[in-house]
């Protein structure tokens, strides 16, 4: 019980952030006070707060869990690419957006797209789409906000109760503080995560008797030691993940996270120092999850590792129901947590419990992405700012915090939580796929409005079409094959076509439908481009 | 030219995140505890770092921010 006391104390501490921000507004623009930080964020607060907004419980818990699986591969399949792609992503798309953002008062990308292709509900539909890709990241955090409570606790706090605070206590600091009180939570978790996560990684190593037994004790069994390389995923599927960062620039709470920052000069350090960050967190994270495989004296990490080596070696005598509950508990997204509890002392385990919470709180800057765009998108756009003026925007948009996070809660209260698992997964492809909207509104002059509908609803229905897909078919079964090759597979881990990830040909697709729609189409008018394109 | 040579950096920097040459072996272990698949994308990783500290000093999109047509949110 002690460590779910330090998260007590933590959660305690965030909500006085959210209190004392909201003191500090300031500004005559209540909206974009509430919204955007009034566009006043320094460098270091938009460093951490950026990237504690794009680690999410994932980043912590279902990497090691992933590593646990299937060993050293998840650092390069997730952390070293996005170490590539996200900062790339800010330095080149980031900047500019920032800067209409200045220039011309935007608060959503939506607002972008709808001046810059001259179009009013095509970005309704753009906004919705985003919306809907979005929702799981919320349902989400409040389930990890309660299995996380439930197990620090040690099952003292139910999932019922554990999920209530969490977003209580989530609700309160965005509707308190809006973007800054957001911002300054997500800077304060992040320097947790930091400084927390290497303690971690040490004090562990020391319990496990030194990571070089550990390592060796690996490499020298013939079932552990492929999960010290990379053979359990194909150099294709490896590749195919490098598109998947493309998605973090798109996902709302990002660029609208983007607008916040005070000068241009404040991405500078954000993009040079976000490889490292990655570096920081992933690599404990992934290597704690492979060192757990010789964690064998901790009970609840052996009946894992026994469910696994059950499936490997009588999966042909099991049924389905046996082999998905043998799935389930060799899943190894706690396995962090465990080694805490089997080697940490009961103070760090408290403080590391409470750098776990922050990264399952991840969904606050998606909650406030979410009410900015209602109201930007529609409330505004509908005219609502106009006749009821700014301030109703605000109540509006605290209004839509409150209601979309009790939603929120009640889904993860009715719903089993691997639909949402599958959707977040799909909702990355999703945004990914949105890329050449963001691409094409920031640099290439001849794109239209009816190409970004059609990039935009090719998203929406190739993401439908892959949830439908790995729904009604069972894996692994080849659906199509082509000159000798899977072109069409449903694997364990999802879907394949041509060996790559689903996200590959959505990506390029909606590239040639943005390209080839938008040749066929009436360009904005030349005062419009000009406005984006002048020098 | 500056801008065709940073474009190639990072093409190079992507290809070389396929280090299929490390696909299958662990060994040998850096340090005595890093797999070499590991060891290498922790080096890569670096070797990005090192990118985006060029890109900011040679590229900087400097003229973003010295425009006169913000919109006013001044505090």
């Amino acid at each position: 019980m002690i460590p779910a006391l330090f998260v007590f104390c933590y959660l305690a501490i965030v909500i006085y952030i959210g209190i004392f921000a909201f003191r500090r507004k300031s500004g005559e623009h209540p909206a974009e006070d509430y919204f955007l930080a009034n566009r006043s964020l320094g460098s270091v607060v938009f460093l951490l707060s950026l990237f504690g907004t794009n680690m999410t419980a994932f980043a912590i818990l279902g990497s090691s869990g992933h590593a646990f699986a299937n060993g050293i591969v998840t650092y390069g399949l997730m952390a070293s690419s996005s170490a590539l792609i996200v900062p790339l992503s800010l330095f080149f798309i980031g900047t500019r957006v920032w800067s209409l953002g200045k220039r011309f008062g935007f608060m959503t990308p939506v607002q972008m797209f709808r001046d810059r292709w001259e179009c009013g509900h095509i970005g309704t539909v753009i906004s919705v789409v985003q919306t809907a890709l979005l929702l799981p990241y919320i349902v989400i955090g409040v389930m990890g906000g309660g299995t996380t409570l439930y197990a620090i606790s040690g099952g003292r706090v139910p999932f019922w109760l554990g999920g209530a605070v969490v977003a209580m206590v989530v609700m309160s600091y965005v509707f308190f503080g809006g973007m800054r009180g957001t911002a300054w939570v997500n800077a304060f978790q992040t320097t947790l995560f930091l400084v927390f996560g290497m303690i971690a990684l040490l004090v562990i190593g020391a319990g496990m008797g030194g990571f070089g037994k550990a390592m060796n004790e690996l490499l020298a069994s013939p079932s552990t030691a492929s999960l010290l390389t990379r053979e359990k995923i194909s150099p294709l599927f490896f590749f195919s993940y490098t598109f998947i960062p493309l998605s973090s620039i798109n996902f709302p709470h990002m660029i609208i996270f983007c607008l916040t920052a005070e000068r241009v000069q404040h991405f500078k350090k954000t993009v040079i120092l976000y490889p490292i960050c990655m570096l920081a967190i992933w690599l404990p994270a992934v290597f704690l999850g492979v060192a757990a495989n010789r964690a064998t004296n901790v009970p609840s990490i052996q009946a894992k590792l026994e469910a696994r080596q059950t499936l490997a070696t009588q999966s042909a005598q099991l049924s389905p129901e046996q082999k998905n509950q043998l799935r389930t508990k060799s899943a190894g997204d706690d396995v962090l947590l465990r080694l805490l509890e089997a080697y940490a002392p009961l103070w760090l385990a408290g403080l590391l419990g409470a750098g776990i919470m922050a990264a399952v709180m991840a969904s606050d800057s998606q909650i406030l992405a979410l009410s900015t765009m209602f109201t930007e998108d529609i409330f505004a756009f509908y005219e609502g700012k106009e006749r009821f003026g700014e301030k109703a925007q605000v109540i509006t948009g605290r209004l839509f915090v409150v209601g979309l996070t009790l939603i929120a809660y009640f889904i993860a209260l009715k719903f089993p939580q691997p639909i949402f698992d599958l959707a977040v997964s799909y909702a990355f492809s999703g945004y990914s796929a949105l890329m050449p909207l963001m691409i094409a509104a920031l640099f290439w002059k001849g794109s239209t409005k009816w190409g970004a509908l059609a990039s935009t609803l090719w998203a929406a229905a190739s993401v439908a079409a892959v949830a439908i897909f790995q729904s009604i078919v069972t894996a692994p079964q080849v659906i199509w094959s082509f000159g000798g090759m899977e072109a069409l597979a449903r694997t364990p881990g999802g879907t394949s076509v041509f060996g790559l990830l689903p996200v590959v040909p959505m990506t390029i697709i909606s590239a040639i439908l943005m390209i080839v729609v938008s040749l066929m189409t009436a360009k904005p008018t030349g005062a419009t481009v000009g406005r984006y394109f002048s020098k | 030219m500056k801008r065709l040579l940073l474009i190639a950096i990072i093409a190079v920097l992507y290809v070389l995140h396929q280090d299929f040459w490390f696909w299958r072996t662990p060994i040998p272990m850096v340090f005595g505890f890093l797999p070499i698949g590991l060891s290498y994308h922790i080096l890569y990783t670096l070797a990005v770092t090192g990118l985006m500290w060029l890109l900011v000093k040679v590229a900087w999109p400097a003229h973003l921010e010295a425009r006169e047509d913000f919109h006013d949110t001044a505090e």
